[in-house]
């Protein structure tokens, strides 16, 4: 990497790049009439905020030729425009291109487009229909001098003696992500499904070393959120016959490319059965206590809610475990429960910190609920409250809150809130939300008013 | 006052609410699926697909008119920030 590189990327001045193999000094062949062209950033350190790496990361763009024209599949982050269209000249010329599919619209793979399009106006561009909205924001008026077609699952745009079959694959992670499968080639342009953030110019799976963590770490965040998502887009995917996997991110998976493909459907399926039983909801109860009386409270909603044979409710005191391990529990489970004292007019830290770990996992549509004992002011609970609504949890029933020691009236009141919860959870309260993180069920009706 | 019912399939919700309400003040607040960018009939990231009930909807205005057809959207999709439910029984879900 030269300076001029270096300086465009961002590095530290005097830190090396930390590619353990260089970048290729051209494109390079991935398939039969298919190559690679992409760029190398060795020293990206942190990725959208929320991701690190430890050596980078690739910004993959292909280009295939067929007979009667040639596609560009994505471009590169803006600052990487140079290294690709340099590239792209070695394999094709400007006025060859006849179409540029872009798998998502996220600035690291559209950052080139502008530039790529002022060079090869002709060039026909394939989106998803949700990506459209996107395109727009990112050529504004240009858009207009553009050929542009929305596409999705079944459609094909030929290349004469190939073909680019779309596969619309929303949400993963981006509302208008799709894969692209060239039949004749047996290959599959995944964009960020099955990559990863890993820096290596021997690029090939075969060649880079061990990337496994990095790939794992790329779906615990990236893709995790949107396991339901990445589980649709592998039922699309795994029918396919396929050679090559091209990522948008890190190695291309040239050898046992299905082996990443069955990775991903274990890392989408339960890892362990959580024994429990098809007719059985499931209630986890999490709190913290300073003198154990939102522990009392926490034990009689368990007792309460237990009363429900359809409901296995569980009680965990958070200052006995990690946050990891019950992210996990919580990603599988149909109802979550909070209780937490107020102290500083806040809700203790160790229930943000675990409220935050959430942002990993889906949440929408579980049940949520917070109770908490409290000394002066009580502010705790409705905070955690609106923290579970942002997290598109349904809050059915109002947040518990009891001044220092609950007397038995109050327990009985706490024991009244742990049925209710369970009830929303079988449905067998009425004119309250009830809905499952798990399974269509019949729509239940409330009215505008019980919403808050 | 007239009333509506609204249903977001996506969660198996049906909210009872009074006509003229929007989408958008429901959405969310049942955890329904569709997503929303400028919240002023801007930018089309709230697509969503009518499944029934279309013709309870109100008409699109200019602005929402001019963003449905930017967005090549189909005969039944309406911004959910914009459209109001006027009567009936509506049932949608995110496009």
């Amino acid at each position: 990497m030269d300076q001029t590189m270096r300086e465009r990327t961002g590095g530290r001045p005097g830190v090396p790049a930390a590619a353990s193999h260089g970048e290729p000094t051209g494109a390079v062949a991935v398939a039969q009439g298919v190559h690679w062209i992409g760029a190398l950033d060795p020293d990206l350190r942190t990725f959208d905020v929320i991701l690190r790496t430890a050596n980078g990361t690739t910004y993959n763009a292909y280009a295939v030729r067929g007979r009667d024209g040639v596609a560009v599949i994505d471009t590169v982050k803006e600052d990487f425009t140079e290294a690709f269209l340099a590239r792209l000249e070695q394999v094709a010329r400007y006025d060859e291109i006849t179409a540029l599919v872009l798998t998502h619209l996220e600035p690291d793979h559209t950052g080139a487009v502008p530039e790529l399009l002022r060079r090869a106006p002709q060039a026909h561009i394939y989106v998803s229909h949700r990506g459209l909205m996107v395109l727009r924001g990112l050529l504004k008026d240009d858009l207009e001098h553009r050929a542009y077609t929305a596409v999705d699952t079944g459609d094909t745009v030929s290349l004469g003696d190939c073909t680019l079959a779309f596969l619309c694959t929303p949400y993963v992670h981006w509302p208008d992500t799709q894969c692209v499968h060239v039949p004749e080639r047996r290959l599959l342009f995944t964009c960020d499904l099955l990559g990863c953030h890993f820096c290596d110019g021997r690029l090939f799976n075969d060649r880079v070393g061990d990337f496994r963590f990095s790939f794992e770490y790329y779906f615990e965040h990236i893709m995790r959120p949107f396991k339901r998502h990445v589980a649709g887009a592998l039922d699309l995917i795994e029918p396919l016959e396929i050679d090559l996997i091209a990522p948008g991110h890190g190695p291309i998976l040239r050898a046992h490319p299905r082996q990443y493909i069955a990775q991903y459907r274990r890392l989408v399926d339960p890892r362990l059965r959580a024994e429990v039983g098809r007719d059985e909801k499931t209630l986890l109860i999490f709190y913290v206590s300073a003198y154990g009386a939102t522990a009392r409270m926490a034990q009689a909603i368990h007792d309460g809610a237990s009363e429900n044979p359809h409901v296995r409710v569980s009680l965990y005191d958070l200052q006995g475990g990690e946050v990891a391990p019950f992210v996990n529990l919580i990603e599988a489970t149909d109802g979550l429960v909070f209780g937490t004292p107020t102290i500083n007019g806040d809700a203790v830290r160790t229930i943000w910190d675990l409220l935050s770990g959430l942002v990993d996992i889906e949440t929408r549509g579980k049940l949520g609920a917070a109770f908490g004992s409290y000394g002066w002011t009580g502010e705790a609970v409705r905070m955690v409250e609106e923290r579970l609504r942002g997290l598109r949890m349904q809050v059915p029933e109002a947040g518990l809150r009891i001044k220092l020691h609950p007397t038995d009236a109050e327990l009985e009141a706490c024991r009244d809130f742990g049925r209710r919860l369970s009830g929303h959870l079988t449905g067998h309260l009425s004119g309250h939300l009830s809905g499952s993180a798990a399974g269509p069920v019949a729509p239940k009706e409330i009215d505008m008013a019980a919403l808050g | 006052m007239a009333k509506a019912k609204l249903t977001f399939s996506d969660v198996a919700i049906t909210v009872n609410v009074p006509s003229g309400t929007r989408i958008i003040e429901i959405s969310e607040k049942v955890g329904a699926g569709i997503i929303y960018g400028c919240r002023e009939g801007d930018c089309g990231t709230c697509l969503t697909h009518i499944e029934t009930g279309s013709e309870h909807l109100s008409e699109p205005s200019v602005l929402e008119s001019k963003i449905l057809k930017e967005n090549l959207a189909g005969r039944h999709d309406r911004l959910a920030c914009q459209c109001q439910v006027l009567s009936g029984e509506i049932k949608v879900r995110p496009a």
